[in-house]
């Protein structure tokens, strides 16, 4: 044993010797951990879909790191990461990849009969007053690119993405967020056949260049969308 | 022979009982004097006791086991997994009708020093009173007066679901007869007063050896002492605090060592998982003075050889190919933080040549920590910790075990291989 500890301080000597490791004191380096997943392009990994990040709204990017740490929304890689890291630190990593600006990938061709697709722009236009949703345009802004800073937008994401989410809020609580939130309600609200369609026309939309999220929320939106606005701090 | 067994115990704990009401009776003599006090003063020293309270608290890190995920603080309801079932931990805020509102000194005292619930259940030591009982009544005095003040949350937990047969109180009541030895810390008066602070805060508030020692089948921690173990029901193994193969601190600086402790990484390592929880909710928050206690206890532990010992392969064909493949797997995805000779970026990556992390015999936290990545703790000393990626999604079984038997053997490192069978294991390790 003497042997093996004399061995290590050896060891100590060397790994010495070699100059440390030139680390940039940077965000980009400081996130490299999120960067084999969320890439600069969106694809199909071994175990999930690994949905874009970059140029969403801050506040939606911090309040999504908190639910994975929290456990209110569930994907296990994300949650181990993230389990102790700081609220404040998840602010800056969001801040960071808020701003950063990404090419989107190309429209997906998607086959959409034309009653799907007059289904799917019907609700996105005008809801369905009827069952109290309203349009989807409202809240994620006219070019349906978002409005800062809580709510994302809604193109450039793949149909499988879109699929997976609103399955996620038909089957409540755990997987997304605290429900029930303004988004929950309304997609609870719709059939599969409408998410299907909804979904598929989304994907198949290209994204408009040199657009970001919209500015401001309409009143009546934003009272209905409170809860996510002011979240209580966790440990 | 079963029911003479649990008689037996019965009569201990009556014995356990009586011996109690005797250590309890000064203190209660103690607070009638103190009750004389002039009122301005009380005012004062209450102020001051629920702010040691509160500190201490988080020395002990209670918030962290009575906090569910997310969840109120203090309010309970957070899962621990065991062999012998989930506990549920309880709601500790003075709500009168869900929490400890109704409760006394006393009765707190009863929980923390004896195990017991404020009915006289006997607790399970899953709530780690085994450690807690070396606290004073000062303390868990001021400990009480600080959840007090807290405010209160009405939140009901579900039950803890214990596996037959611990579920029968009478196995418990005789695990505690033989396992369980409640006593307040009694200072070594041969040495210095850091030193047996030190030892106060390491046995008792920390906790420290309700991970790092070997649980038996029964749960308990024999006379070993932070001696390593795994933990009961996941996938960590926490070092040996006592050997200078695994963590024993014997030979490092103290600075290093309280760096450690209370910023999650030092140059030559980072924490991680349970530790890195533990740093987190509760080692930051020390003051210099505890640190620095607590350092120089842990340095002046004696050498103990660790559990396993290490045997590092004999280099066969075969093993050169496997550690070849596992080179380049290293050159591809780990040189660019951990450098090509394994050198790191202390304080930022840690490095892996002569890293005991790296070389433990049990290889379950480097397996983790290839599959699922990590950053250390965010603390008040490194606020915007580095990250390490997961690989679980990148790398097969083989192909783990390939590279981490590489780095346990490059660079003047020496230890077992790790094999595609041990990453399969961890895969599924959910905590
Ligand atoms: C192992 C792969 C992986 C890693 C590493 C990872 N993520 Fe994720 N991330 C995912 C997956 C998969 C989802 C989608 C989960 C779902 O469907 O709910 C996701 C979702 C997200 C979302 C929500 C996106 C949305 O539009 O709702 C954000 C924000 C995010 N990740 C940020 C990060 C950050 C920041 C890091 C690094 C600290 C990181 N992720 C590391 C795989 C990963
Ligand atoms: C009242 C406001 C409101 C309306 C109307 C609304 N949304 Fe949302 N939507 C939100 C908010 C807020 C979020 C972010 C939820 C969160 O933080 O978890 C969101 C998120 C989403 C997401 C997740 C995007 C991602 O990157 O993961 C999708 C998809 C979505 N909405 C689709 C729709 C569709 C389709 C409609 C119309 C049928 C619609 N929304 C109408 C407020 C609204
Ligand atoms: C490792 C996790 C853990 C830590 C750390 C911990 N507790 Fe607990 N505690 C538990 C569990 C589990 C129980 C329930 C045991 C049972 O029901 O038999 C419990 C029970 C209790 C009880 C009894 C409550 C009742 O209703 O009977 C009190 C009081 C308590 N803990 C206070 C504390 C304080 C004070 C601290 C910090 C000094 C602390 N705990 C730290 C896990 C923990
Ligand atoms: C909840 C379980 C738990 C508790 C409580 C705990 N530890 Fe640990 N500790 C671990 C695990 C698991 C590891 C291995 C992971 C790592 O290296 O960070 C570890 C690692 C360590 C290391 C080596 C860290 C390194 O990277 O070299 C030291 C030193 C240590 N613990 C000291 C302590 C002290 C002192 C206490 C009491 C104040 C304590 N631990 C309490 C679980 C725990
Ligand atoms: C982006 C930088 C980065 C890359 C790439 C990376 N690591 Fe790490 N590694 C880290 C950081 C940061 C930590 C500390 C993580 C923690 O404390 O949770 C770490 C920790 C470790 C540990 C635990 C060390 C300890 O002190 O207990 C091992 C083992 C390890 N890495 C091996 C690898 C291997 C093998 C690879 C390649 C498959 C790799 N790392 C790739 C940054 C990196």
């Amino acid at each position: 044993m003497a042997f093996m500890f004399s061995a290590g301080f050896a060891v100590a000597g060397v790994a010495i010797a070699a100059a440390p490791v030139d680390v940039p004191d940077t965000m980009a380096e400081r996130v490299k951990a999120c960067v084999v997943c969320h890439g600069p392009e969106d694809r199909m990994g071994r175990d999930a879909y690994y949905p874009r990040i970059a140029g969403k709204p801050e506040g939606y990017i911090f309040n999504q790191l908190r639910n994975f740490r929290d456990g209110r929304r569930y994907y296990r890689p994300m949650t181990l990461l993230l389990a102790n890291v700081s609220d404040r630190y998840l602010l800056e990593m969001a801040a960071y990849f808020s701003a950063l600006e990404q090419p989107y990938p190309p429209p997906e061709r998607t086959a959409l009969s034309s009653n799907e697709s007059k289904l799917a722009q019907k609700l996105i236009n005008q809801g369905d007053p009827s069952r109290k949703i309203p349009a989807c345009v409202e809240c994620h802004g006219k070019a349906l690119m978002g409005t800062a800073p809580f709510i994302p937008g809604l193109l450039g994401l793949p149909r499988v993405y879109l699929i997976a989410q609103f399955g996620a809020w038909r089957s409540g609580g755990l997987l997304r967020g605290q429900t029930p939130d303004c988004m929950s309600e309304i997609a609870k609200e719709l059939t599969t056949d409408e998410t299907n369609a909804i979904a598929a026309w989304l994907a198949a939309q290209s994204v408009p260049e040199k657009t970001g999220a919209a500015a401001n929320l309409p009143v009546e939106m934003a009272r209905r969308c409170e809860s996510l606005f002011h979240r209580n701090d966790a440990p | 022979m079963k029911r003479a067994l649990i008689a037996a115990s019965i009569a201990c704990l009556t014995a356990m009982g009586l011996s109690f009401e005797l250590i309890g009776a000064p203190s209660a003599e103690k607070g009638a004097a103190a009750k004389k006090e002039v009122t301005a003063e009380k005012a004062v020293s209450s102020a001051q006791r629920q702010s040691r309270g509160a500190y201490l608290a988080q020395a002990g890190n209670c918030m962290g086991c009575h906090t569910a995920q997310g969840g109120r603080l203090y309010a309970g309801g957070r899962s621990l997994s065991t062999p012998f079932g989930t506990f549920v931990t309880p709601n500790i805020t003075p709500d009168k009708a869900t929490g400890i509102g109704h409760w006394t000194e006393q009765d707190f005292w009863k929980a923390l020093h004896e195990g017991k619930s404020r009915d006289g259940r006997p607790l399970y030591p899953s709530f780690p009173y085994t450690e807690y009982t070396k606290i004073t009544r000062e303390d868990s005095d001021a400990i009480f007066a600080h959840l007090q003040t807290l405010a209160p949350v009405a939140q009901h937990n579900p039950p803890s679901k214990i596996n037959f047969p611990y579920n029968f109180q009478p196995l418990l009541s005789l695990w505690r007869a033989i396992y369980f030895k409640p006593g307040v810390y009694q200072p070594d008066t041969a040495k210095s007063h850091e030193w047996n602070r030190g030892a106060y805060l390491v046995q008792g508030l920390g906790h420290c050896n309700a991970c790092h020692a070997q649980r038996n089948p029964l749960g308990a921690v024999g006379d070993d002492t932070l001696g390593g173990g795994q933990i009961m029901g996941s996938n960590w193994y926490a070092p040996s605090l006592t050997s200078s193969q695994e963590a024993g601190s014997a030979g490092w600086p103290i600075e290093e060592i309280t760096q450690l402790l209370t910023t999650g990484i030092s140059p030559q390592s980072a924490t991680s998982g349970p530790m890195a929880d533990v740093v987190r909710q509760s080692l930051q928050h020390l003051s210099k003075e505890d640190a620095l206690a607590m350092a120089n206890y842990l340095k002046s532990l004696p050498e103990t050889s660790p559990r396993v010992r290490a045997a590092a392969p004999v280099v066969t064909g075969q093993v050169k190919n496997w550690f070849q493949r596992g080179a380049k797997l290293y050159e591809k995805h780990c040189q660019d933080c951990h450098g090509d000779s394994g050198q790191g970026a202390p304080g930022i990556y840690p490095p892996l040549a002569g890293n005991r992390g790296v070389t433990m015999t049990p290889p379950v936290n480097a397996v983790r920590s290839v599959l699922n990545g990590g950053y250390p703790p965010s603390t008040a000393g490194n606020p915007r910790p580095y990250g390490m990626p997961p690989f679980a999604q990148v790398l097969r079984d083989d192909e783990v075990a390939q590279v981490l038997s590489y780095i346990r053997n490059a660079w003047g490192n020496h230890a077992s291989l790790v094999t595609t069978d041990q990453v399969d294991r961890s895969r599924e390790g959910s905590h």
